[in-house]
């Protein structure tokens, strides 16, 4: 299983990448972590002209709080935020998602930002990043730009980012005290895709209502989808068993996903709402409402 | 000195393993040597119209590219199966008769140039409509082998029993239960890939192969019938193997095509499947749907059991059994229990479908059997309100009947079957898992208890009904002692992880008072080792392990003259024990084997060869009949499917025991294996006959997360016609786990009302089988 | 391209081709056969190598000019001086291994295991292997292994400072 053949450019700038990718025109990749991208080349299902590569640029390697974002660079490793305690204590949400993302040797090479930019419709930060309501920052031959996360994400592995662009960080919104997320995953084993899966990101307001909600589900549909009925109907009220019922049908009713190996479209639809219920009730025992299981 | 046998002695094979210095198939590199690549048709049932090479050719870098007409003109086209009713293409010829099936070889300097030359083999195909399941096909709509004499989709009909006799029985029980139960088709999957280096040197006229094999002389003999080059003139080289299951057992047309290459270039050709090759075209397991009856008294004594199969081959019969066997040891399905009365039959059918049928660690077709027994006895307790450990203690062959003739043909030769589940039962706290079962339906909760009782044959086999292409199935060992005592053992047999340098050591060791650690031990050339037929089916220990053992009295017999010699006494007064020669009432008059090695070379008696070595080639009496009881706990979570295997605890008897870390060790990995079946193990084709399940992706192996803590424990109950009264294990974790976890899985739904569910238990079909139930309610 | 690696402590240049994958430069360009390759789907994890000393690598899933200028160490690098890794004196002490197929990636992923987690507890072996399959064994004994080096190298802290 050997890829076809490809030029190879290891970029030691970001603009360095930049001018690589408008050299080698649209058929070139940035190589990144490439966990995702190798395996297709090696199928061939991924043919790019030329691989730039983007692993000398140590700068973007970072992952800090700053000016009320969590930022993580492009090539901060899944592995860095799965050991990270500044993670574990402030982003438990993100902490779910960097412990089962692929399998344990891959996150110490894949990336968050390279995840966000293959945006497979199985994948695991997307559904993270829609529910804590990410951001994107791209640098291109015109410049940078900052692009929610809801916008990023255009279709199966396309995302708004351009071929000559190179993504240089994802950033979420540092939490309040009283906001607290969690993802859950169904996989068949470790490394499968998700069947389905689920990350909510709840705030609670002074009186103990939701003051914010940020609902996501993964491997059923195209993308990574927002249940944005589901985050309406949470808005403003008082955590309840039946209010979670209530919107984790939101979540089933949405899902739309296809038949595979993993699962029938009804299977998948119904675990889409068992984990978004699960999430949920998760999320809030993150923030001391018990007794909703 | 002390006892060899029954010790947990460190493997000798590891320092290599440990230092990344094994030598695999892959790792071998000869000068020259060329790459083989295949070209696969996309298509499962397809008319070939033509191959263009033309493209590949001009390829800089490639060599050459093979196609069935090329080999067909060779006389090479056909290869047959290991038993005989049938032949195989090895490139595709006119049609292709599954998806991925082998259509060229692109032979290049690297092995990227011999991908980007399959790109370029240009292959025009008329699609046929396939067909994909074995009932579909017995209707004979669609004839799939159009080489055949006999135009039917029809292999063969087998059965054993009395029909009669049990279709009265059956009609006369008091309770009677039938079920459909499948075994599904899936894959051992070795995380090695097959492979093979074949050098034909024209200098020594010689083809020196190496190849991932389990049985490298009836390979050599195998590749000898079919290129028509004499056996001394073939060196098959088994290196060290990355896991076998049953995989390297058959001949793979990418052996054939490289050892093509490398007799018409003349240079060595390698050839290494990737994975995706692995799954979708190499010997395939199981794929048997067995319709099962069984007959009770009101009390629980079972009066007959019917068993009628039908049988999905593939698009070839490759299925590697013994050659009378065409349905393996599926006769072995009364298991442990005293039928009256019994019959099963077996119906083949050609699907467009990969070949194989035996793999997977299945003993021929005993997982199938042992599977449908343990499943069936379970829905029979659950008709009589019975507990199934009950049911099963009701039925057992009883301690004192061995050799227990079988209404089925089989003499097992020892078990004591209440012991190994009564062990089983105090070890895993079985009345408080009730108990605790008891309180947990009260609120709802799925918990189950699942138990196998398993009876399994193993040591293929005796020669008057075992033999392979011809050559019965006997096996080997050559002993050789060194003047200054260490020595060499041979044996026919190859291992693939099971220990043999190990354990073939603790048994020549024990027999001659040596140390094992002096003793090396030797498989896979077939310049050098004895002829056997090898490794697979749990057979080494019960052929191979008897062989040393009397390979190693031989040389005692011949010892003990020289020890007689040396001491000046006659032989009578020279016994054996506690691992010297002793002068019978002569207290310290002794000498070891080491001071008779010494002597054999130095000393000899008058009259008497010197030398210390023996050859045993040794035909086995019987197979040997290896049992266990297993027990499942789980939990199921109602929401999602998800069964959580909450203890796991297999107590096994395989008679004596050589190396207990060994055989501890055969039980974790067979016991994981099972689990994958049980749990998530599928080779599904789709109504259109697209393969599924082509890469690690979307075939299963568990890792170190999912599979359970394996707790176990062990019976000894020896086979008395075997010299060290060693049984064999290898298989019989695999052949007795997937029913304990459907078994738990079912009683964990029996409150439901869901009586019976097919492997894999996927977190869907247990999803489903409870919404279905709630829904009813 | 010209590529320098850096593997097991000795440099090496050689001129490779950009879509070579690591697997390879070191089986069939420098001899060392001791890291494998089961898969195409980067699944099983018989290839992983350490890279820089700290990251468990999937070596089928990179590419050899991506280590240019890196130091990569192989199971063969594990053994210093003729005196085995504690991992290795490990899995042999406790029947880690059987067919030995997947045991070099087995032990490379656990060497940088413990290197990040030097105290880990059964589950976390168990996490930490997750990314490498095995057929033969169940994992159980390969637990034990691992549970067994960890205690030997906590047991000689200059030791593995030095060379571990």
């Amino acid at each position: 299983m050997f890829p076809a053949a490809f030029e190879y450019r290891r970029a030691q700038s970001i603009d360095d990448a930049i001018a690589a990718l408008a050299e080698f025109g649209e058929d070139a990749r940035i190589l990144a972590g490439g966990q995702s991208l190798i395996p297709a080349m090696r199928y061939r299902l991924a043919r790019p002209s030329a691989l730039v590569d983007i692993n000398a640029i140590g700068e973007l390697g970072y992952l800090r709080e700053r000016n009320g974002f969590l930022t993580i660079g492009a090539l901060a490793r899944d592995f860095a935020l799965e050991t990270a305690s500044l993670i574990r204590e402030r982003y438990p949400l993100l902490a779910d998602t960097s412990a089962v993302v692929a399998d344990p040797v891959v996150r110490q090479t894949g990336t968050v930002v390279g995840s966000l930019c293959h945006n497979d419709p199985a994948g695991d930060w997307p559904v993270t990043s829609l529910a804590a309501r990410a951001e994107v920052t791209l640098r291109g031959p015109n410049g940078s730009r900052t692009v929610a996360i809801d916008d990023f994400i255009v279709d199966s592995f396309t995302t708004a980012a351009g071929s000559g662009e190179v993504a240089t960080e994802v950033r979420f919104p540092s939490p309040n005290a009283r906001t607290a997320g969690s993802f859950q995953k169904i996989e068949r084993k470790v490394g499968d895709f998700a069947t389905a899966s689920a990350a909510a990101y709840l705030t609670l307001a002074p009186d103990g209502t939701i003051g914010k909600a940020g609902i996501a589900i993964g491997a059923v549909g195209p993308t990574a989808l927002r249940v944005a009925v589901a985050e309406t109907l949470l808005e403003g009220k008082k955590p309840t068993k039946e209010l979670i019922r209530e919107a984790a049908r939101e979540a089933e009713k949405l899902a739309d996903p296809t038949a595979d190996n993993r699962g029938s479209v009804e299977f998948k639809k119904a675990m889409a709402g068992v984990l978004a219920g699960r999430a949920m009730t998760a999320a809030l025992g993150r923030l001391g409402v018990g007794g909703l299981e | 000195m002390t006892a060899s046998i029954g010790v947990a002695m460190k493997r000798k094979e590891d320092p290599r393993f440990i230092r990344g210095r094994g030598r695999y198939l892959d790792d071998i590199v000869l000068p020259n040597m060329l790459y083989l690549a295949l070209v696969h048709s996309p298509y499962p049932h397809a008319r070939i119209k033509s191959i263009d090479k033309s493209k590949a050719l001009a390829l800089p870098g490639v060599k050459a590219v093979i196609t069935g007409e090329d080999l067909d003109a060779a006389k090479l086209e056909w290869l047959p199966t290991f038993h005989g009713y049938d032949k195989q293409m090895v490139l595709a010829f006119g049609k292709a008769l599954y998806q991925y099936q082998e259509v060229a070889g692109v032979v290049a300097t690297s092995r990227e140039i011999a991908e980007d030359g399959v790109e370029l083999v240009e292959v025009e195909y008329e699609p046929l409509d396939p067909v994909v399941n074995p009932f579909q096909s017995k209707e004979d709509k669609i004839i799939l082998r159009d080489d055949r004499e006999s135009k039917t989709n029809h292999i063969y009909h087998w059965e054993v029993g009395d029909k009669e006799k049990t279709a009265a029985a059956l009609d006369s029980s008091a309770v009677r239960i039938k079920e459909r139960i499948l075994s599904p088709r899936c894959h051992p999957a070795p995380l090695e890939p097959c492979g093979i280096v074949a050098d034909m040197n024209k200098a020594t006229g010689r083809l020196t192969v190496y190849m991932t094999s389990q049985a490298p002389h009836v390979h050599r003999t195998a590749f000898s019938l079919v290129t028509g080059i004499p056996e001394d003139k073939i060196h098959f080289i088994s290196p060290d193997v990355g896991g076998g299951f049953g995989n390297k057992v058959p001949v793979y047309p990418g052996y054939v095509v490289a050892t093509v290459a490398s007799v018409i270039i003349g240079v060595p050709v390698k050839w290494v499947e990737t994975r995706t090759e692995n799954l979708t075209t190499t010997g395939f397991a199981r794929d048997y749907h067995m319709d099962v009856e069984i007959g009770a008294t009101n009390d629980g004594r079972v009066t007959a059991l019917k068993v009628s199969t039908t049988a999905d081959h593939g698009a070839f019969d490759a299925a590697a059994d013994p050659r009378k066997y065409p349905a393996g040891l599926f006769g072995i399905v009364t298991g442990s229990y005293d039928f009256p009365t019994a019959f099963a039959e077996v119906d083949a059918y050609f699907t467009n479908k990969a070949p194989g049928g035996i793999a997977y660690r299945c003993s021929f077709r005993v997982t199938e059997a042992s599977y449908a027994i343990e499943r069936s006895m379970d829905i029979l307790a659950r008709k009589l309100d019975m507990d199934p450990a009950e049911l099963r203690r009701r039925n057992f062959v009883a301690k004192d009947k061995f050799p227990y003739s079988s209404p089925l043909g089989f003499v097992y030769d020892s078990g004591d079957y209440e012991a190994t589940l009564r062990k089983a039962l105090d070890k895993i706290g079985y009345d408080s898992l009730r108990k605790e079962q008891a309180e947990k339906r009260k609120r709802g909760e799925l918990m189950g208890i699942g138990i196998s009782t398993f009876t399994e044959v193993v040591g293929a086999g005796p020669g008057k009904h075992f033999d392979i292409l011809g050559i019965k199935m006997f096996d080997s060992a050559e002993i050789r002692i060194h003047p200054t005592g260490s020595g060499i053992v041979r044996a026919g047999t190859r291992h693939q992880g099971q220990g043999h340098e190990t354990t073939y050591a603790q048994i020549v060791g024990e027999e001659l008072g040596l140390d094992p650690q002096e003793l090396l031990v030797e498989e896979g050339d077939t310049d050098t080792a004895p002829y056997g037929l090898g490794t697979y089916a749990s057979r080494s220990t019960p052929v191979a392990g008897a062989a040393l053992a009397m390979a190693a009295r031989r040389i005692r017999e011949k010892a003990k003259k020289i020890a007689a010699h040396l001491m000046e006494v006659s032989e009578a007064d020279v016994e054996w024990s506690d691992y010297k020669f002793n002068v019978k009432g002569i207290p310290g008059k002794s000498v070891t084997m080491k001071d008779v090695a010494f002597a054999a070379y130095t000393n000899p008696p008058p009259a008497t060869e010197p030398g210390l070595e023996a050859t045993y080639y040794y035909d086995p009496p019987n197979m040997t009949f290896p049992n266990g009881a297993y027990v499942a706990v789980v939990d199921v979570d109602r929401d999602t499917g998800h069964v959580q295997v909450r203890r796991f605890l297999a107590v096994d008897d395989c008679g004596v025991v050589v190396n207990p870390m060994i055989v501890e060790g055969q039980i974790h990995g067979g016991l994981t294996e099972g689990f994958a079946m049980a749990f998530m193990q599928q080779i599904v084709y789709d109504d259109a006959g697209n393969h599924l399940n082509t890469n690690f992706t979307d075939y299963l192996v568990p890792t170190a997360l999912e599979t359970p803590h394996w707790e176990t424990d062990r019976t000894v109950t020896p086979s008395p016609h075997h010299p060290i009264g060693a049984k064999g294990v290898g298989e019989s974790p695999n052949v007795g786990s997937p029913q304990a976890f459907v078994n738990a899985v079912m009683d964990a739904l029996a409150p439901l009302g869901v009586t019976h569910l097919d492997m894999p238990l996927t977190r869907e079909k247990v999803w489903r089988a409870i919404r279905e139930a709630e829904a009813k309610t | 391209m010209k590529i320098t690696v850096t593997v097991n402590g000795s440099a090496y240049t050689r001129e490779v081709e950009p879509r070579m994958l690591l697997a390879y430069f070191l089986r069939d360009v420098l001899g060392l056969t001791g890291t494998h390759v089961g898969c195409d789907s980067s699944s099983c994890g018989v290839c992983v190598v350490a890279l820089d000393g700290e990251r468990a690598v999937k070596s089928c899933t990179m590419f050899a000019v991506q280590a240019d200028g890196h130091e990569i160490t192989t199971v063969e690098g594990l053994e210093q001086a003729g005196k085995l890794h504690a991992l290795q004196q490990g899995f042999w002490d406790q029947h880690g291994l059987q067919c030995g197929f997947c045991t070099p990636g087995m032990l490379m992923t656990s060497y940088v295991l413990l290197k990040h987690r030097p105290n880990p507890s059964d589950a976390e072996i168990r996490t930490a292997i997750a990314g490498n399959l095995c057929r033969c064994t169940g994992y159980q004994n390969i637990v034990k292994a691992v549970r067994q080096a960890a205690g030997e190298l906590a047991a000689e802290p200059v030791a593995a400072a030095a060379g571990g």
